[in-house]
């Protein structure tokens, strides 16, 4: 080929551009996606309950993971703090998963159950009332924001279509699961139920 | 990964890295001699001003060249080839598990020798202190608090006074077991306000002695008695606490007390035996029961 017909024909420069760009993409990414790993749900990992779903939409929305991870790598001194390293198949149902790329405050990929509920709760709502060094900031307005149970039927009915094993059970009574639930309750829900499946040292 | 997978990948791999040293030979062709000086007859603009097609530096040539070469050794050493693992074996997960291998047999012996050991004696170990002082930073500070003086709701660990009790191993079962302490609500109990008010400030003015003659008093004994106790000492069976002494998990304002009252509380110690093991626990034990010494 000579290269000038491929500098004068931008049409053709961006079809070859884009096959070359493709190919790392076709060799890492595509096998990944028929790989069982990263496909199938880690044993104990189901899809979110309709509180958790809301909670995990809210961790999104409050953009928790600039500044929490949720992914604990393979290494001993991530693990003598956090708890067993993560593997793909615990991420299955997350729809985009947490994993974040900073930590100004800790990883919460294994936070589930280290603390009480009502220890959340004074922490989301001023966390310097229990960690005085702590720079994180107060989300006071969570503890009156009401859940739409209509919202998450919805939701829950949008995953069912994406391939989520969710009943229709399930979405019949995910109003009535959420019924009088504040945005606190639904995070501390996702908070305390992260990473439990894989937790023992 | 399956062999069509794996294949998929080798042959990818394995094209890109030919297609790169075909890219190399390619351009080098296009210059006739090393002296010669190729001009694209094409690219001229402003009547002299000419891109000229020379010949890529040697460094620069001999960089992408390198690089290939690399690619070839580390194919070969590390897995990257579909579902070949590579000459060395190499895993991230083996690494991992090397890793905390070389670690155990360094500080194995050691957490297995405080663990033989007991609190009272640990606590006279200066390393074992230091040990348990890096493990409470690490697993009780976020409640307790990095100088373990507690919170509203989470108890000071240095004043000697215990919801659970103090001894080496009550602490040891906090720690590994967790707790639970439930005071249930009991705004419905009371029939006005003001019999509510009256019970507040009884128990406000406990750690200064129990008013008999209150009328507080009287439903205190019936109502309070089964838990805090007839003298107001609390029980540590269940986590109940003294309310004589004049130290206050959710402070001592009239508002938190009648919280408590009417909305009841629910303190939860989570259990930690899975996390850190019995080893860790004894040595955490030991540098909690030494701050109240």
């Amino acid at each position: 080929m000579n290269h000038d017909k491929v500098e004068k024909n931008i049409n053709l420069m961006a079809i070859l551009i884009v096959i070359v760009i493709s190919i790392g993409g076709l060799v890492e990414i595509i096998p990944l996606m028929a790989s069982s790993d990263a496909t199938e749900p880690y044993e104990g990992i189901k899809p979110y309950p309709p509180l958790r779903l809301a909670g995990r939409d809210i961790y999104v929305r409050e953009g928790c993971y600039l500044c929490h991870s949720q992914q604990i790598r393979p290494f001993r001194s991530e693990t003598e703090r956090y708890g067993p390293y993560s593997v793909a198949g615990e991420f299955v149902y997350d729809r985009p998963f947490q994993f974040g790329s900073k930590r100004t405050g800790p990883d919460l990929a294994r936070v589930g159950k280290r603390y009480s509920d009502e220890w959340h709760r004074i922490h989301l709502l001023g966390p310097r009332d229990v960690v005085p060094e702590s720079n994180m900031p107060a989300y006071v307005w969570l503890e009156h924001a009401m859940l739409d149970g209509d919202l998450i039927t919805r939701k829950l009915r949008a995953l069912q279509i994406l391939g989520d094993p969710y009943t229709d059970e399930d979405i019949a009574g995910a109003a009535a699961a959420v019924e009088g639930k504040t945005e606190l309750d639904a995070l501390i829900a996702y908070l305390q139920d992260l990473g439990t499946v894989r937790s023992a040292r | 990964m399956n062999s069509l997978w794996s294949w998929w990948v080798i042959i990818g791999t394995v094209v890109s890295i030919i297609a790169c040293v075909w890219l190399i030979v390619f351009t080098n062709r296009q210059r006739a001699s090393k002296e010669e000086i190729v001009e694209s007859e094409a690219h001229v603009w402003d009547e002299d001003i000419r891109e000229l097609n020379n010949p890529l530096p040697m460094w620069w040539l001999w960089l992408f060249i390198l690089t290939i070469i690399w690619s070839v050794g580390y194919l070969i050493y590390y897995p990257g080839l579909g579902t070949f693992s590579g000459t060395s074996e190499w895993s991230q997960e083996g690494q991992y598990d090397a890793e905390v291998a070389a670690a155990e047999a360094r500080y194995g012996p050691i957490f297995a020798k405080y663990g033989a050991m007991e609190v009272t004696d640990l606590v006279n170990d200066p390393d074992a202190l230091s040990i348990g002082a890096s493990l409470f930073a690490n697993y009780c500070s976020q409640c307790h608090g990095s100088g373990a003086l507690g919170a509203r709701g989470f108890p000071n660990l240095t004043d000697d006074d215990w919801l659970y009790g103090g001894s080496p191993a009550q602490i040891e079962q906090s720690i590994m077991s967790g707790r639970t302490g439930i005071m249930p609500p009991l705004g419905a109990v009371f029939a006005s306000d003001e019999a509510l008010n009256e019970m507040v400030s009884y128990v406000q003015a406990m750690p200064d002695g129990m008013d008999t003659s209150s009328p507080a008093h009287t439903q205190y004994m019936t109502l309070c008695i089964a838990c805090h106790g007839a003298d107001g000492s609390g029980m540590q069976a269940l986590g109940a606490p003294n309310l004589t002494d004049d130290i206050w998990l959710y402070s001592s304002s009239p508002q938190q007390i009648r919280k408590t009252i009417v909305e009841g509380r629910t303190g939860a110690m989570p259990a930690h035996g899975h996390l850190i093991g019995p080893d860790r626990a004894r040595v955490l034990a030991a540098y909690v029961y030494s701050l109240s010494q």
